[in-house]
């Protein structure tokens, strides 16, 4: 259960000298969830671009698999949810999932099989075969869920994945995240729905680009003397004024 | 591997998209049919003029093919005549003198006048000379045989098309390209763009694909798409529009399937610089339209020097030449290898920056 699947070292990032990432260090382990939670623009997203390679850090490192990034051939071992839905509207929810699994570089024959796994997982049924432009908010979201799960990927990276959707399908999403984690799949999930914050193994608070808080929820609530992540984050924020 | 994927779905999202098909396929037909009728119209049209006060014998050499005269009494009436556009130009004499005034609103029309009216003037001219040297002849004592050459006789032979070419041919080869170009710039962009702003080219990049599977993968879908396109409008202008094509009917589609191939790493480069559609379209008339104007449509030897060198950077100039040299002059492929080069290192480099610029969303 110790085994670092992401380590973060000395991470800073700025963009037009505007600093987004100050010295970030931290440490995932094998089979846990963090929870990522700041307000908007507090470098979230920053992070997950760090991890994708999309981005390179000004100085640190972040690795993955114990792979420094931006690594091609790791990402194949990386499940990534977008914040927003970024699915081909034109094609039907199969025709999505086969090609996102092609470019994760699963093979023809193996397909079939991925397909109905994570369609499952997610309970597409009829709609699978429907194109995405007449899915609902929340089917799309469904349908980019099982993208980022096809291929069993060993690291799966959420960037709020449960935005706009009905009370029923996050529950549902978060049950889902707890069952891969029993499983032994890493998740890293950006939100600032503070209750959703509680669901996690270890909450990772940014604010002004600097991790202000880096524990487990209960150990959070106790050290600072309050019931609910939301209260130690409103702490932490008055602390740091 | 993955380019067949990438490029299978490109072409299936495509096929679905019914106006960009239409886009591709029907709108460069309509355009060409337009312009035919519009260009190829040989009928010339009949020039009116007026004469005001001019003798009976011009009046009568006045009246030739396509020319409609009509006789005013005094110049304030022909003057009123040609402000309400009932003529093109009038004709005053006095004494040996002719004056003439021209509407020019159509200076074909104008031309048209004045060669009338120098065809009249010389006629009358010859006439006298002849009448003066019968009566010189007849006055002699004893007449030296004249010695009257036969009229020259003219025969038109022509290596291009026949009497009835028109502009229209000149510019064909020339347009063909063009809408090749065109087309396939603004949908392949669009495309791409569209890629980026859904979000699903990050996604793309969060997988192992490699920057240039994703350009290849284009590349290819496009390429299936631009041969048809190719194929059609070359058909259609050689069938439909009955247009003459002295060369090779393939080296035309080869030529044409290179300048798209070109065209498509154009888009997909220009639409790494636009943030949406709208801005997409803004680079249409800096980049796209001076290719018409550049590509040989107007004569490239009448522009001021540096025009013309600025025409070198262009890919349509290049396709232009090497098309018009096929289908006006029946070149083989291999005698327009120059240009084919030219195109081919517009690709090449298209394609590696395109690849780089794709750096800008994944660092490897």
């Amino acid at each position: 259960m110790d085994k670092p699947v992401i380590q973060l070292h000395d991470l800073s990032k700025s963009f037009n000298k505007h600093v987004v990432l100050d010295h970030i260090s931290t440490t995932v382990e094998e089979g846990t969830i963090l929870g990522l939670i700041g307000p908007s623009g507090a470098g979230k997203s920053t992070i997950i671009q760090l991890l994708l390679g999309s981005e390179t850090a000004d100085s640190g490192t972040a690795t993955v698999f114990n792979q420094v990034m931006p690594n091609r051939e790791l990402l194949g071992n990386i499940g990534y949810m977008a914040q927003n839905d970024s699915l081909y509207e034109q094609q039907s929810g199969r025709e999505n999932l086969i090609f996102f699994g092609r470019m994760k570089g699963i093979t023809k024959q193996d397909i079939p099989s991925s397909v109905e796994h994570v369609t499952n997982v997610v309970d597409l049924g009829d709609a699978l075969d429907k194109r995405v432009s007449t899915y609902s908010g929340g089917m799309k979201r469904r349908l980019s869920l099982a993208i980022a799960l096809i291929g069993n990927p060993d690291l799966i990276v959420l960037d709020e994945p449960t935005v706009g959707i009905d009370p029923a399908l996050r529950r549902h999403i978060w049950q889902e995240l707890h069952r891969l984690k029993a499983e032994g799949h890493t998740i890293l999930v950006t939100t600032h729905v503070m209750d959703e914050a509680e669901l996690v193994d270890r909450v990772a608070m940014l604010l002004n680009g600097h991790l202000l808080a880096d524990d487990t929820p209960e150990k959070l609530k106790n050290k600072y003397h309050v019931n609910s992540i939301e209260s130690v984050f409103l702490k932490v924020e008055e602390e740091n004024k | 591997m993955r380019t067949l994927v990438i490029a299978k779905r490109v072409l299936t999202e495509l096929l679905r998209d019914k106006r960009s098909l239409a886009l591709i396929f029907i709108a460069p037909l309509l355009v060409l049919t337009l312009m035919s009728f519009a260009f190829n119209n040989n009928s010339t049209q009949s020039t009116k003029i007026g004469t005001v006060s001019v003798s009976k014998i011009f009046n009568q050499k006045l009246d030739q093919k396509n020319i409609i005269i009509k006789k005013y009494a005094t110049i304030s009436q022909a003057k009123a005549a040609l402000k309400k556009d009932q003529i093109d130009s009038y004709i005053n004499q006095s004494g040996q003198k002719l004056s003439a005034t021209y509407a020019n609103v159509d200076a074909s029309k104008t031309a048209a006048t004045k060669m009338a009216i120098k065809t009249a003037a010389g006629s009358i001219q010859q006439e006298k000379i002849e009448n003066e040297l019968t009566t010189l002849t007849k006055n002699l004592p004893e007449s030296p045989k004249l010695n009257v050459a036969q009229p020259l006789s003219l025969k038109n032979h022509y290596i291009y098309g026949d009497k009835n070419t028109s502009y229209f041919d000149k510019m064909l080869p020339i347009l063909m390209g063009f809408f090749v170009f065109f087309f396939i710039f603004l949908i392949s962009g669009m495309s791409l763009l569209k890629e980026r702003t859904s979000g699903t080219l990050d996604r793309l990049l969060a997988t192992p694909v490699k920057r240039s599977e994703i350009v290849f993968g284009y590349m290819l879908s496009y390429s299936v798409l631009a041969f048809l396109q190719t194929i059609l409008i070359v058909l259609f202008t050689v069938k439909v529009l009955s247009v003459d094509i002295l060369g090779n009917i393939w080296s035309v589609i080869i030529i044409n399937l290179l300048l798209s191939l070109v065209a498509l790493a154009f888009g997909i480069l220009m639409s790494t610089f636009a943030k949406s559609e709208f801005q997409l379209m803004q680079f249409i008339p800096i980049i796209v339209l001076p290719q018409v104007f550049l590509s040989g449509i107007i004569s490239l030897d009448s522009m001021p020097q540096w025009l013309q060198y600025f025409s070198y950077i262009l890919p349509m100039r290049y396709a232009g030449e090497a098309l018009t040299g096929v289908i006006m002059h029946g070149y083989h492929l291999l005698t327009v290898w120059p240009m084919l080069v030219a195109l081919l290192i517009f690709l090449i480099v298209l394609l590696i920056l395109n690849i780089i610029g794709l750096k800008r969303y994944r660092k490897v």
